[in-house]
């Protein structure tokens, strides 16, 4: 490494306008997000001590809430277990009737997909406020608005899985004379079936969690009995309760990740 | 039995792959048609059955157009004619049986078949063409677990039980070693014999081509280039189908088999 250094070939300008650009506007959108949120690290610094004194007040455990918890545990979990039942059925025409190579016709498909994605673009959260000002407080409308989330995201993850399947054996088919829908049966589920049971298994686990808070927009479950806590600053009955939901919410996860794991 | 009258076919992107195809193939023929990749080969096939369907012409099966057939009475004469192919098109997560079964959904009740239910004589036949073609054991197997010349032989079996009045084979043994390719090619030409069933195969190997062939189809650009008996079919008139030299074609045969 003696002598002097031979000049560099520089890169091209454009490129790095733009890469310097592109951090610009991030540090940009940063800022301006960071000032009309009043984002501050001081203040969240100085909230520690709120923060501790806080989870002092859970302290200690007010076991008696547990009596009062199971049953509207149970109501989530059977929320969400419907949902996921219903939404998976309902999901069922729309995936294949949103994918290339099963649709009935190429209109039917961009308006099958267009409808979803407009059905996906308004929070689970939303679809629960608005099905209890139709349907009134209580856990059914919790369930419709699970069994909406579910087939709007099933139908866009199972069109995605028909539309990457191998082709070959719906060739086959046709040219044994199957009819479109025996095609799908015998051609296309054998090849999604162990894909999607996952992804259902998946929403499922979605669907457990998005049925907790479900309560706070008055769809029944366990998200109910929280916001009554909440409300009565009842904190140590309110620890207990988020113990509960978060030991349930693990266990399902981990069942149904191993389940998931051996499907595929 | 399967008559071409002036077919052509040109894809969308303009290609034409097919150019006035004339041919008649008589019942129990057993046909074999060579030409390089991209001849148009497999096109010429699929307008049999009309998975590629001609732009102009039209073929005709059993008397009967194919290529103007359609709904319900195109799906009953593809139910008439089986149909091979190179990567075997199994679906691979599930049983043999299944697949075999399937070759069935042309002329079985559709509503009971979408529930997986079956007569007892179409279980017996998917049975017995298991059977015939030497894997009876395999059948509650999944596809995917088997070699690729037990793949071909279920891909057979799945044809045969459409009970075929024509088999159609594109490069059934271009993915399998040359004593597999010959062995499968053995029992396609004695089973579709036995049947009398009319046979077309597209190959690339030409000794191939001359052991089996009762005539030779050559095709070269979209258009028949050679249609005679495998006697016929000197190395002159290989070089002519493939617009080189067959020794340079023996080459390439060579690196498959060495």
């Amino acid at each position: 490494m003696t002598g002097s250094l031979p000049t560099l070939p520089q890169p091209p300008l454009l490129p790095r306008l733009v890469g310097i650009g592109s951090w610009a506007l991030f540090l940009a959108l940063f800022l301006v997000s960071a000032h009309f949120t009043s984002f501050s690290l001081q203040t969240l610094v100085q909230g520690i001590p709120d923060f501790l004194a806080f989870f002092g007040k859970m302290w200690p455990l007010d076991w008696r809430a547990l009596p009062e918890i199971w049953q509207p545990l149970l109501e989530t979990l059977q929320i969400a277990y419907l949902g996921t039942l219903f939404g998976g059925i309902l999901a069922i025409p729309f995936i294949f009737l949103g994918s290339r190579n099963t649709t009935a016709n190429p209109v039917v498909m961009w308006g099958v997909r267009g409808f979803l994605t407009l059905v996906r673009s308004v929070p689970d959260l939303l679809y629960a406020a608005i099905c209890v000002g139709i349907l009134s407080f209580g856990p059914f409308p919790g369930v419709v608005a699970i069994i909406i989330f579910t087939t709007s995201v099933l139908a866009k993850l199972g069109s995605e899985t028909v539309e990457a399947i191998d082709p070959g054996p719906l060739e086959a088919l046709q040219a044994v004379g199957a009819g479109r829908i025996q095609q799908i049966v015998y051609g296309v589920v054998p090849q999604i079936a162990a894909t999607m049971a996952s992804y259902v298994l998946y929403i499922f686990e979605i669907n457990v969690r998005a049925s907790t808070v479900l309560g706070f927009v008055g769809a029944g479950g366990i998200g109910q009995l929280l916001r009554t806590y909440l409300s009565f600053f009842d904190y140590r009955g309110t620890a207990v309760l988020i113990l509960i939901v978060f030991g349930v919410v693990v266990l399902i996860d981990a069942v149904s990740s191993y389940a998931r794991s051996k499907l595929i | 039995m399967i008559s071409f009258d002036g077919v052509e076919v040109t894809y969308p992107n303009g290609y034409q792959a097919l150019k006035g195809i004339n041919l008649d193939i008589p019942k129990g023929q057993f046909v074999v048609i060579v030409g390089l990749s991209g001849a148009g080969k497999s096109t010429l096939i699929r307008t049999i059955n009309n998975l590629v369907v001609p732009s102009k012409g039209e073929v005709r099966v059993g008397g009967r157009s194919i290529t103007l057939a359609r709904g319900a009475e195109l799906r009953k004469m593809r139910a008439g004619i089986g149909m091979i192919f190179q990567t075997y098109n199994l679906v691979k997560r599930t049983t043999v049986l299944r697949n075999v079964l399937s070759g069935r959904l042309g002329s079985a009740n559709p509503l009971a078949s979408l529930l997986g239910i079956f007569s007892t004589s179409d279980l017996l036949m998917a049975h017995a063409c298991l059977q015939r073609v030497g894997i009876p054991e395999k059948a509650y197997v999944r596809a995917d677990a088997l070699s690729g010349g037990q793949q071909q032989r279920v891909g057979i079996a799945r044809a045969l039980a459409q009970q075929p009045q024509v088999m159609l084979a594109d490069e059934p043994v271009a993915s399998l070693d040359p004593p597999t390719a010959n062995a499968v090619m053995g029992d396609l030409k004695r089973i579709t014999r036995e049947d009398g069933i009319t046979t077309l195969v597209n190959l690339h190997f030409i000794d191939m081509a001359r052991d089996y062939a009762d005539r030779i189809i050559g095709m070269r650009a979209g258009e028949v280039v050679f249609d005679g008996t495998p006697d016929q079919a000197s190395d002159q008139v290989f070089t002519e189908i493939y617009g080189r030299s067959i020794d340079k074609a023996k080459d390439l045969l060579g690196q498959v088999i060495g």
